[in-house]
């Protein structure tokens, strides 16, 4: 019994139309083991979770569970069979309760009660608690105890880690090393090798479609982990480009914003961005870095304090008037399709957003931005079946690439962007990097809000540090270090004289 | 959990090839008729008879083809006025009242202003009509853009007031005073619509080249213009509509002023052509129908004068099928929403699928 894997995977093949999203994928996953499933975008990794849990059929080959072959005709099936799925984006009831949203649909079926379960866990879940009242990291954890509730034994977490804190991840992590020690089985899909090489006990890699190996993880490393990935060797290294410093471009002064809640949001921020540089924005997610962004690019009215560009105020303008005035500002915001791009249509017609109206007379020439589109789609590498698709079928770094390049296309002066690479693997994230130092050497200053510690201090000349919407730091970034931001983002310093800037 | 039983459940769809949609929709109609069928049946009616005299009814002569066109004109022009809305995800779902507000200020300029030139005065009703409409579809826009009210209920409820206007009218200071009961007069001979050929069906009011001409230019007007990307884009996603420094408000104004504007005109061409008279009848319930006949078209403006067009023709051959074998009014409603039903659920079908047996062992 102990040698029969959780899960084992024959020759499992899954075809869209002509493409092959799966090729003959062989996998196991042992109980007790947490499995790393690796691979970039559209490597077939979301289809292959699918496939677990029900949504789609393969073509060809065999899974089986415990040694037993079955057939997972959908969700329903899959949770019977003990397989539970942990999505990126959660599927739970905001206005229910934790409880309420186990239970739901579960009528006296449940496995395990709720409280049993969290406290074996060791998930401290209000379990009474309404979800819209709870974090990002709590409600994954009500996702959590909801499939193992339901019996779950067998889990999948679809990039679980994107949207936590370093700590709400060290937490995840212990959930998932508890998990390991009662003997279920854990696949984790992460694009982040760090937390590969910390969680997991083997890595199955992929790549187009193909199993291309499955190492054990104490027997290898970041680089030979991103080479087996991308299929070539690829330097990690985040370069900064030294470059003389430039003229105040936008300047900040004494920014307050409080929202409709009337939730203090941001207090008292001043800075000013230089051109050629990149001014980082550290801080734990929701510190205020979206109500800084969407001020500065006139979605949103600040409370008082000034945004001058060149000069010339533009706080509490729209980007309508923003544009009107004549200035050249590009906005790459956190959420690409709820924001910056409409996911229902082509290319080419997001590609007009921004340009459309500078268009003469009632009608719309397509023809431009087709061509824009294509010299896109062969210089950034864009992959896609064709320009006509629409973009919401694109993979995420696909997306990405397509709003940067629109955005750069239309040479801004100033460079707003809000986690840029989220969600994107490492070859696309490179991009994006060589992207921005590009326009910096072309003199663009760039606002980059990011959340990799690492890529901040690598990429950034300087780094302004937020904590609950209070700027705590804004230090030279080849001064600065982990822990010092660190300390600064908890707001544990605040002390004036540790600043270097 | 007791073993071996398995609820019957859905699961969603992913893309559908275009052939299955539409062996889907005909199978869907056949189902239809089918149970239709029974149910004649069960009345003690030949259902192959009845359905024989239905098309005839809908388009067995020239004459009765005439008059499904003339119910087809209204109905497409009004789906092509819901589809505007629509496409901008506004849902609009006062059409009727729209429409019915097009056909009294049109009434207006029939009844006092018929001294103006011929060559003005329809024109000027046709002008009356688009604007009245249009205003009244700003009103609910307004009140969006400006407090964030529901345009669903606001449009549904204005319909209201619209048909109890009329009824005001015909009660008081349009009625006619000759008649014995309430009513309003006839047009004047000059307040009414030409009549044009139609290939093959013989004189046909003016407004099915208005209809043909508004289908096409409705789909430039989405597809080929400036104003018709930008309702795409405030439908699909608002947010990057005002990041992209689109007036929304103003869109929205402006789109939901032409939908509105839109069924107005048809409801001047209603009271114009083959009413020639106003009556709280006007709208007949064409604004509803529109907004199906917009989703079986999948908002595609060529695709309302299709389904219009069938509907048109049900609801004639149901009206033959009435007069032919006394079954009454109701029984063909009940026909007519067999069919609709079949037809809508259809869409369902093509979205989800349903999964009853289970074939996992654990």
């Amino acid at each position: 019994m102990p040698d029969i894997p959780a899960i084992q995977l024959n020759r499992l093949t899954k075809c869209f139309d002509k493409v092959t999203a799966c090729d003959s994928i062989d996998l196991t996953v042992r109980r007790g083991e947490i499995l790393a499933l690796l691979g970039e975008n559209g490597s077939g990794k979301t289809t292959l979770t699918n496939m677990l849990s029900g949504i789609y059929q393969p073509n060809s080959g065999q899974i089986l569970l415990d040694g037993k072959p079955v057939r997972i005709r959908s969700p329903r099936d899959a949770i019977r069979l003990g397989i539970g799925m942990i999505h990126q984006h959660f599927k739970l009831v905001e206005v229910l309760t934790a409880r309420e949203n186990i239970l739901l649909g579960q009528a006296g079926m449940l496995k395990v009660k709720p409280e049993d379960a969290a406290r074996g866990m060791g998930l401290l879940v209000d379990l009474d608690r309404k979800v819209y009242d709870m974090s990002v990291s709590e409600k994954q954890a009500v996702e959590i105890l909801k499939v193992l509730c339901r019996g779950a034994d067998k889990l999948i977490l679809d990039e679980p880690t994107a949207v936590l804190t370093p700590q709400e991840i060290q937490n995840l992590f212990d959930t998932l090393r508890v998990m390991r020690r009662e003997g279920k089985a854990i696949i984790i899909i992460t694009h982040k090798l760090e937390e590969v090489m910390e969680i997991s006990d083997r890595v199955s890699v992929l790549r187009k479609g193909v199993n291309v190996g499955t190492v054990s993880t104490a027997e290898t490393d970041r680089f030979s982990l991103t080479e087996l990935m991308v299929g070539r060797p690829v330097d990690l290294n985040v370069r900064r480009v030294e470059m003389p410093p430039g003229q105040a471009l936008l300047k900040v002064d004494k920014l307050c914003f409080t929202d409709a809640a009337g939730r203090r949001v941001l207090e008292d921020i001043s800075f000013t961005l230089k051109e050629g540089e990149i001014l980082g924005v550290a801080g734990v997610a929701g510190s205020g870095q979206k109500a800084l962004c969407e001020i500065i690019t006139g979605l949103e009215k600040p409370s008082s304090g000034d945004v001058l560009m060149d000069g010339q105020p533009i706080a509490g303008l729209s980007p309508r008037e923003i544009i009107r005035k004549g200035v050249s500002m590009a906005f790459i915001p956190e959420d690409r399709l709820g924001m910056g791009l409409v996911g229902g249509m082509n290319i080419p017609d997001n590609l007009l957003l921004k340009t459309y109206r500078d268009q003469k007379g009632f009608f719309l020439r397509r023809g431009p931005a087709r061509e824009q589109a294509q010299r896109m789609v062969e210089r950034l590498r864009i992959v896609t079946p064709g320009l006509n698709v629409k973009i919401r079928k694109l993979s995420g770094g696909n997306v990405q690439k397509i709003l940067l390049g629109r955005e750069i296309d239309l040479s801004p002066r100033v460079l707003i962007t809000a986690y840029p690479v989220r969600g994107l693997d490492i070859g696309a994230s490179m991009t994006i990097y060589d992207m921005l130092n590009e326009q910096k050497q072309k003199g663009v200053g760039i606002l980059y809000v990011g959340e990799d510690l690492d890529v901040l201090l690598g990429l950034c000349d300087r780094i302004m540090v937020l904590c609950a919407g209070r700027m705590t730091a804004i230090v030279e970034s080849q001064f600065a270090t982990k822990a010092l931001l660190g300390m600064k983002m908890t707001g544990l310093v605040t002390d004036k004289e540790d600043d270097y800037a | 959990m007791p073993k071996g039983i398995a609820l019957p459940h859905v699961v969603a769809r992913g893309e559908v090839r275009p052939v299955l949609t539409w062996a889907y929709r005909a199978a869907a109609v056949a189902f239809a008729l089918v149970m239709g069928g029974l149910f004649l049946a069960a009345l003690g009616y030949a259902p192959l008879a009845v359905y024989g005299t239905m098309l005839r009814g809908a388009l067995g002569s020239p004459g009765m083809q005439k008059e499904t066109l003339k119910l087809t004109i209204p109905l497409a022009l009004t789906s092509l006025g819901v589809l505007l809305a629509f496409k901008m995800r506004f849902w609009n779902i006062g059409a009727e009242g729209q429409f019915a507000a097009g056909a009294i200020a049109a009434s207006y300029f029939a009844y006092f202003q018929s001294h103006l030139p011929p060559g003005l005065l329809l024109p000027a009703m046709a002008l009356a009509g688009f604007l009245f409409g249009g205003l009244w579809g700003l009103v609910p826009a307004w009140f969006k853009t400006r407090f964030g009210t529901n345009e669903t209920l606001f449009t549904l409820m204005l319909n209201y007031i619209v048909f109890y206007l009329i009824t005001f009218l015909r009660e008081g200071p349009w009625r006619d005073g000759s008649g014995g009961f309430a009513a309003m007069p006839r047009f004047p001979r000059q307040a009414r619509l030409p009549e044009v050929p139609f290939p093959f069906v013989g004189n046909l009011h003016i407004g099915w080249i208005v209809m043909l001409v508004m289908v096409a230019a409705m789909f430039v007007y989405l597809r080929y213009t400036k104003q018709g990307y930008e309702i795409t884009v405030v439908g699909e996603n608002e947010r990057t509509a005002r990041y992209a420094g689109m007036p929304v408000k103003r869109i929205i104004l402006r789109t939901m002023f032409l939908s509105a504007g839109i069924c107005g005109l048809a409801g001047m061409l209603q009271v114009a052509g083959p009413d020639r008279q106003l009556t709280d009848a006007v709208a007949g319930g064409r604004g509803f129908t529109a907004v199906s006949v917009v989703w079986l078209a999948r908002l595609s403006p060529v695709g309302c004068m299709v389904v219009s067009f069938l509907f048109a023709a049900l609801q004639k051959g149901c009206s033959m099928m009435q007069t032919e074998y006394r079954i009454p009014a109701s029984m063909s409603d009940i026909l007519q929403g067999i069919i609709l039903f079949c037809v809508l659920g259809a869409e369902f079908f093509l979205q989800y699928r349903l999964v009853i047996k289970r074939e996992v062992r654990a």
